[in-house]
């Protein structure tokens, strides 16, 4: 065990926060507060960090109970507004991907393909309120004897509605760009040809993982903003791999962690679940989270003080390299330069931009704080931290 | 010296007329097309950028509208939602004019229209569709 200066538990930053004496700032401040005071002093002032992310993030969906209809029926085959959802869970539960296409779209085969609609539009209809055309299929049982089942419906029809994404937050993610002589279009947005321009997608120094590297306080129980709801950690992500190259702050170079996250579908806004198009590659959902980090050590003080310069990801070529799946990096570059708005690659400048949104990772993070401080938001200690690496 | 950005919408019937020509030979006005487009039914769209002086292009406005022209500025075609807008800034690299830009002290997108040429790139980045641009 190491030995630290200052120690601290979930419990009695609890306690401060019931008490509304906790002291919450975000990761963006918390920079000024280590710099100032130096990690034990920030340590010893400082119980929570607020973080924030808000991007497109795959692998996210809902669980849905349409509740028994009446005659009953087994709904193997499931759509909302025509966009399928899986069925084959139980009598009247499906799973709502964010990722799949409204039936007869017609895909990339008008090339590039728009995209309009999908899983991750129904998500923000749902939590918008609007009226969505239930539509489900069985085949017929003594006990289900139902095979056709229509209605419109809203958020507010359903009995249970769980926002469960299998993989999120993701602990760092390449920088893109292209190569060849031809525009592609990729889920990393559209890239002009001969490296016109770089895309990446983290909130930097305000991502919740950034400022955890080694899922010290962050695990299964982790209370956290999901979706404008409190949600919460569910299981390490899939694709979680902690072994990833790391930088000498123990701040990984590409991607490494990531989380699974649960939450009330019913508490969420569209302000923090949204639905994005993305131009010959498909649908997705932005979604926003935040995850406090309690400062129980020195340790996490110097963690979350972590800052672009000193975060750094890989930048791929996505019109040849990744496709084929040969994961050579054509240079390393940090979110500074990224979120400056131009990186140099072999002595040629491209422009960069952001998939993420910093604007709302920071509201993220700023909510979050005011949650804490109001005591209306209590820090979960994980039952189980993520599997990591030793230092 | 004016200078504006103006979307001209032209009717079948006269879609086949010289007109643009006469902004320059009797009003003295330098162009500089952005975008021209004829439709299937011969409905037309020109997307100009007009320069001269200010009584020079009003006159030529007033000559375009008395030709049966529908003219209006562009910033009038072009705009950012805010509800739909996440301030993402993936347009902001794509955007050829600066039109596009994020805030430094707040990490907003802003739209300034009047950078804007039209061009339409945006609202092909945008995840969320936030750009409209209605130029029929």
């Amino acid at each position: 065990m190491k030995k630290y200066k200052v120690k601290k538990t979930f419990h009695e930053i609890n306690e401060k926060i019931k008490e509304g004496r906790a002291v919450v700032v975000t990761a963006e401040e918390m920079i000024d507060v280590v710099e100032k005071s130096g990690d034990v002093e920030a340590a010893r002032k400082i119980d929570v960090v607020t973080t924030g992310t808000f991007s497109p993030m795959c692998s996210s969906g809902a669980f849905l109970n349409i509740g028994h209809t009446s005659p009953r029926i087994r709904a193997s085959r499931v759509w909302l507004n025509d966009v399928p959802a899986y069925g084959g869970i139980a009598a009247v539960d499906c799973y709502i991907g964010a990722t799949e296409v409204v039936e007869g779209d017609p895909l990339n085969s008008v090339y590039p393909g728009e995209f309009h609609y999908g899983g991750g539009h129904v998500i923000e209809d749902l939590v918008s309120g609007n009226v969505i055309k239930l539509r489900a299929e069985g085949y017929g049982t003594d006990c289900y004897p139902a095979r056709k089942f229509e209605k419109n419906i809203t958020i507010n029809d359903l009995r249970n509605a769980i926002l469960f994404n299998p993989r999120n937050a993701y602990q760092n993610y390449n920088c893109a760009v292209n190569l060849s002589d031809t525009t592609i279009y990729t889920y990393m947005g559209m890239l002009r040809p001969r490296m016109a321009n770089a895309n990446y997608s983290t909130s930097g120094q305000l991502s919740p993982l950034f400022n955890d590297p080694y899922y010290r306080t962050i695990g299964v129980g982790t209370r956290i903003f999901l979706g404008g709801a409190q949600g919460f950690v569910a299981w390490p992500g899939t694709q979680h791999n902690p072994n990833a190259y790391r930088g000498a702050n123990g701040v990984p170079k590409e991607g490494a962690g990531t989380l699974a996250v649960v939450g009330n579908l019913k508490e969420m806004t569209p302000e923090w679940l949204a639905g994005a198009s993305i131009l010959g590659y498909g649908v997705s959902l932005y979604v926003g989270i935040g995850i406090p980090i309690p400062i129980l050590n020195e340790e996490m003080a110097r963690f979350t003080a972590v800052k672009d310069e000193n975060i750094y990801t890989q930048v791929y070529d996505y019109s040849m390299d990744y496709p084929k799946g040969l994961s050579k990096p054509l240079a390393e570059v940090s979110y500074k330069d990224l979120r400056s708005g131009t990186i140099v690659i072999d002595g040629k400048k491209v422009i960069t931009a952001p998939l993420s949104s910093y604007y709302k990772a920071r509201q993220i993070a700023n909510i979050l704080k005011e949650w804490i401080e109001g005591g209306k938001f209590i820090l979960g200690e994980p039952q189980q931290t993520l599997p990591s690496v030793e230092i | 010296m004016y200078s504006k950005k103006i979307v001209i919408r032209y009717t079948p019937d006269i879609v086949q007329q010289p007109i643009i020509c006469q902004l320059v030979k009797q009003y003295d006005l330098v162009f500089n097309i952005l975008k021209a487009r004829i439709f299937p039914r011969r409905e037309g769209v020109i997307v100009l950028e007009l320069n001269g002086l200010k009584e020079n292009f009003d006159n030529g406005i007033n000559f375009l509208k008395k030709m049966g022209l529908q003219v209006e500025p562009l910033s009038k075609s072009v705009s950012q939602n805010i509800d739909k807008c996440v301030h993402c800034g993936a347009c902001t690299a794509f955007c050829p004019t600066g039109a596009l830009s994020f805030e430094k002290q707040t990490q907003k997108v802003l739209f300034d229209p009047e950078k804007c040429n039209g061009c339409e790139i945006c609202v092909s980045a945008c995840p969320v569709r936030a750009m409209e641009i209605n130029l029929l």
